[in-house]
């Protein structure tokens, strides 16, 4: 009942995080299923993911200082974020947290469903889910749908976890 | 509701543009719904339509709202719809250069332009690089390469054309491409060889060297494509017009050969750049000529077409080599193409004998209304060379030009009309009577006040001179009753000159000039004020001074002047002889048999560099007090062009000084020049007043020094010889060397026009006259009228200058302006029997002038 519903409707997403963390690969693992060579984005790339019987618009933008600015552009109608850290870059987990509060305060995306990629498990000194659920500070999230996956897209771990969870909540919001 | 608009579209002229009246706050609005989800391609791809017409209207866009459009336009990246995407990529071309950050969508573009889908990848290209700044290019490079030698061709042509956009502002990062161009030359597309070619030829055009190379690395061979080819003949011609190349005969041979191509496209370029080169001879012009007469007989309009275009190009130069086509030229006069018609009988004219035109006017005359203002301008220009060529000809070719001028036609054709008939007036006398009276037949109703008022002017000179002044007073003072303004205060002007020179109309003319002392228009009741008075004193020299020969000033040097005079106001009255003075360029022979109309304007083109030098001078302080600049006389090499350095010389004579600005360029370039100037020695005694050196010289640039010379009050001490010698300090070098003398001096006076000599001459009076005998060594009474207008240096008037055929008298009549502007009129009297017998007479209004001039012939 509910899929028949879904099916008229494709569920707008957007993968943000800062460059290097690894957006584009989770958009064409999630796409293709495959790990392709990437070169940083300048811009985006819009892709319609299909998962379970369920169709997602997914927009990955470009995470460089310079063109972070415009994300803001592509805020509109967003169901869901998937907000992509790289667990090993301990020196810029603060700047991630402060891009990740001031895009939550967009009154635009005051509805949108948060998932955070702890992303590159597979590396070595990477920090734990909850390491950078604290150095986020996501617990303090208030009135927002969160949760948080370590996952390694080169490798493809945590990603169904994820999208699963996503997918629920999504159909549940419904 | 369809139907009413229907209906008013009828009313508004019958337009059927669903986008009329469009506006752009409307459009700016509709393209947010970009932003909505799900797309609907069609409806947005209708919005992008009206955003692009609105933009290709001349709409500004503000940067805000382009960027805002752009950014919404960027969200249509979701849908796949390709006729949706490809209007995408058209608008980012059109708002790359209005929008902010266009450079969001490069990774889109990247994707689209190396993805499956080759629908998009050309577009994407081509999207992609008018998107892309130097500091992204870089990022993109490596698919740009790949693109270059991809296999579909479209993709490569799109890239190679795009790089070509490229180079004008990153040369060198498309410099790095050459080998993947290299490659795309060799390819079996012809599109993509020929694109690759100009793209090669473009990365080294400034290097001649390198062009040679690559022309004769495919001159051998390898080049598929016609396009390519064409483009090759292009480039050879192109070379063999520099110095070095020129009789290069592989290059030659080339271009012969492509007249044997299979394509006619090449065989036309080949024939066509044969027929452009410079100096080429009869026989190298006789295949290319013979080519492109087997297309005048082709099916294809285009080929005729291009055929006659060429030829008549070649008929103004080469008119023999052209008359082997006359016969095809002549079945082309009846060609349905009117266009070819046209070019068929102008070349026909410039080939033509003299018997031969009363039947082509004939031919002309049948359908000069079916064919376009442009073309008809091709046949009057046609016509009226034919007039230079066969003066004798000339009431068929005037009536024929007077009955085109009846007819409809926009400014420019009456106004080429116009032009003819006046050049045929002033260069034969017969002419001009019946000339006269077309030109007053058109102003009847004429509709372009610039040609009434040229017309009228026209008039005013010739009109008094004619045997029956007074036919033309109706046509003018009609022109006082009917038209505006400026028409009439053309007409009162040229009434006042017949007034003036014929003194049987004088009381008519006051009669009618009393008349325009109540116009509405200021301009007009003043100079009808203006002139009465000066008719109502009656003195020659009044007339001749005020109505006559009007003000011979520089229009841009009296502006000047005036301007200056009011900022810093003087008890003294405004001086009008420190005008410079409107000098007339020195008159070029035309060559009337041969020159082709286009080729006149440039003649005429004389810089205003008294201008330029005048400001110049005006910067040195040390040279305030001289007064206003009176004229600069044409630059003097004082070294051979060999030498270390090299010193030009330029005369700038003032009311009592002279200025010897000299350029300095030191060619040597290990050494530095300082404290630079001319040290000036004159034998008769001139004092160097004030020395202005050049403190530094470094290699190749040039600099100037310049030395004030003051005159003495004796006007007839001025020719002088200096020596000069070059002094400056060097480091470690011989610090003195001696540069030759400077000789010379006939810039004392500037040549003006009198339109009406004998006026003037009146007006000067008997004073100061002087008369002299001399016999001349030239042979012929043209080669001592240009050798005595030379040495002058005067302006000859009422076209004295020429002589009439056959005859073996004349009289000369010069005029100019002497420094501290003196009136200077020369009369010659020339006479041939064996050598030339001259009698020169001198009027000028300064004793001591007269006498320097007179010594100055001797």
């Amino acid at each position: 009942m509910f899929a028949s519903l879904f099916g008229s409707k494709e569920m707008r997403i957007l993968i943000l995080g800062l460059d290097g963390a690894g957006k584009t690969t989770i958009l064409y693992r999630l796409q293709v299923g495959e790990v392709v060579t990437t070169i940083p984005t300048i811009g985006f790339n819009v892709e319609t993911v299909t998962y379970k019987n369920l169709k997602f618009q997914v927009w990955d933008l470009g995470g460089q200082t310079s063109i972070r600015p415009y994300w803001r552009c592509y805020y509109a109608n967003t169901d869901a974020i998937i907000y992509v850290v790289d667990s090993c870059d301990k020196d810029r987990l603060g700047i991630s947290k402060s891009e990740l509060v001031a895009m939550l305060e967009e009154e635009e995306l005051k509805k949108a469903i948060l998932v955070v990629f702890a992303n590159k498990q597979d590396m070595e000194g990477a920090l734990s889910k909850t390491e950078v659920t604290n150095a986020l500070g996501l617990t303090a999230l208030k009135s927002r749908t969160w949760s948080i996956f370590a996952t390694s897209a080169v490798k493809g771990d945590g990603l169904t976890e994820a999208m699963d969870w996503l997918t629920k909540q999504l159909s549940s919001g419904q | 509701m369809n139907l009413r608009r229907d209906k008013k579209d009828e009313e508004d002229g019958g337009s059927s543009n669903p986008f009329q009246g469009l506006e752009k706050s409307m459009v700016i609005q509709e393209a947010r719904s970009f932003n909505d989800t799900p797309i609907v391609p069609r409806k947005c791809c209708h919005i992008l339509t009206k955003v692009m017409y609105v933009l290709n209207q001349g709409e500004q866009f503000g940067t805000l709202e382009a960027t805002e459009t752009f950014f919404a336009m960027t969200k249509l990246f979701q849908s796949n719809d390709s006729m949706l995407r490809r209007m995408v990529y058209l608008l980012i071309k059109e708002m790359a250069d209005i929008a902010d950050d266009v450079i969001i969508v490069t990774s889109s573009l990247t994707k689209d332009m190396t993805g499956k889908e080759d629908l998009y990848r050309a577009a994407a290209i081509r999207a992609l690089c008018k998107i892309t700044d130097s500091t992204m290019l870089q990022a993109i490079e490596r698919f740009m390469k790949q693109a270059i030698v991809d296999k579909v061709p479209s993709v490569s042509s799109a890239a190679l054309a795009s790089s070509l956009h490229l180079m004008k502002q990153n040369p060198d990062v498309v410099r790095r491409w050459v080998n993947e161009v290299q490659e795309a030359a060799s390819s079996d597309n012809i599109m993509v060889q020929y694109h690759a070619l100009g793209l090669l030829h473009h990365v080294r055009k400034n290097d001649s060297i390198a062009v040679s190379k690559m022309v004769s690395k495919y001159t051998k061979g390898g080049l598929k494509s016609p396009y390519a080819t064409c483009l090759l003949i292009r480039i050879s011609a192109k070379l063999l017009e520099k110095e070095e190349y020129r009789d290069s005969s592989p290059l030659i041979d080339f271009i012969e050969s492509c007249l044997r191509h299979k394509s006619e496209m090449v065989i036309y370029e080949a024939a066509h750049a044969i027929v452009n080169m410079k100096d080429t001879t009869a026989r190298e012009l006789a295949p290319a000529v013979s080519v492109l007469q087997l297309f005048l007989s082709s099916p294809k309009p285009t080929l005729r077409f291009a055929a006659t275009k060429t030829l008549n190009k070649v008929a103004m130069t080469h008119p023999a080599a052209v008359t082997a086509c006359n016969l095809d030229l002549e079945n082309l006069i009846t060609d349905v193409n009117r266009s070819i018609a046209t070019l068929a009988i102008t070349t026909l004219l410039k080939t033509g004998s003299e018997s031969s035109i009363d039947r082509l006017m004939k031919q002309i005359g049948t359908f000069m209304s079916d064919i376009s203002d442009e073309f008809k301008v091709v046949v009057v220009d046609a016509v009226s060379s034919l007039c230079s060529k066969f003066p004798r000809k000339y009431s068929v070719m005037m009536n024929f030009l007077a009955s085109m001028l009846r007819d409809d036609g926009g400014y420019e054709y009456k106004k080429a009309i116009v032009n003819s008939l006046v050049g045929i007036i002033e260069e034969n006398p017969e002419a001009k009577e019946a000339g006269l009276s077309h030109l007053c037949e058109f102003i009847e109703d004429c509709e372009h006040t610039s040609l009434a008022t040229r017309i009228l002017h026209l008039l005013g000179q010739e009109g008094p001179r004619t045997p029956k002044p007074a036919k033309y007073i109706r046509f003018i003072y009609n022109r006082v009753i009917l038209e505006n303004a400026a028409i009439r205060a053309a007409a009162v002007s040229s009434l006042a000159k017949f007034g003036a020179h014929c003194e049987p109309l004088l009381p008519s003319i006051m009669v009618l000039l009393e008349r325009s002392l109540l116009d509405s228009d200021d301009e007009v009741r003043d100079r009808a004020t203006f002139y009465l008075n000066i008719l109502k004193q009656n003195q020659k020299a009044l007339n001749s001074a005020y109505i006559l020969n009007g003000l011979a000033v520089s229009v841009v040097g009296l502006e000047r002047a005036l301007h200056h005079y009011t900022i810093e106001p003087s008890e003294q009255p405004f001086d009008i002889k420190t005008v410079p003075l409107d000098t007339q360029p020195f008159a070029e022979h035309k060559v009337t048999s041969d020159v082709s109309p286009a080729a006149r304007p440039a003649e005429k083109a004389a810089p205003p560099t008294q201008e330029i030098y005048a400001e110049q001078l005006a910067a040195v302080p040390e040279f305030a007090h001289i007064g206003p600049l009176f004229k600069s006389s044409k630059p003097v090499e004082l070294t051979e062009s060999e030498t270390e350095y090299i010193v030009r010389c330029i005369k700038h004579t003032f009311p009592k000084h002279v200025v010897f600005q000299f350029d300095c360029t030191n060619t040597l370039n290990d050494q530095q020049l300082e404290e630079v100037y001319v040290q000036m020695e004159s034998a008769e005694g001139l004092e160097v007043e004030t020395v202005v050196p050049a403190p530094i010289l470094k290699y190749n640039q040039p600099g100037t020094t310049y030395t004030l010379v003051q005159l003495p009050d004796d006007n007839t001490e001025v020719a002088s010889v200096f020596s000069n010698t070059l002094k400056y300090s060097v480091k470690d070098c011989d610090p003195n060397t001696g540069e030759p003398d400077e000789e010379g001096y006939e810039d004392e006076y500037v040549r003006v026009m009198k339109p009406n000599f004998m006026a003037s001459w009146e007006e000067i009076g008997e004073d100061n006259e002087l008369e002299e005998t001399f016999a001349l060594s030239t042979k012929t009474l043209e080669e001592a009228i240009q050798n005595i207008v030379n040495f002058l240096g005067m302006q000859p008037c009422e076209r004295s200058d020429k002589v009439p055929e056959g005859k073996s008298s004349h009289s000369l009549f010069l005029a100019g302006v002497f420094r501290g502007g003196v009136d200077v009129l020369v009369k010659a009297r020339l006479a041939l029997q064996d050598t030339v017998k001259m009698q020169i007479t001198v009027r000028s209004t300064d004793p001591e002038i007269s006498e320097l001039i007179t010594s100055a012939v001797g």
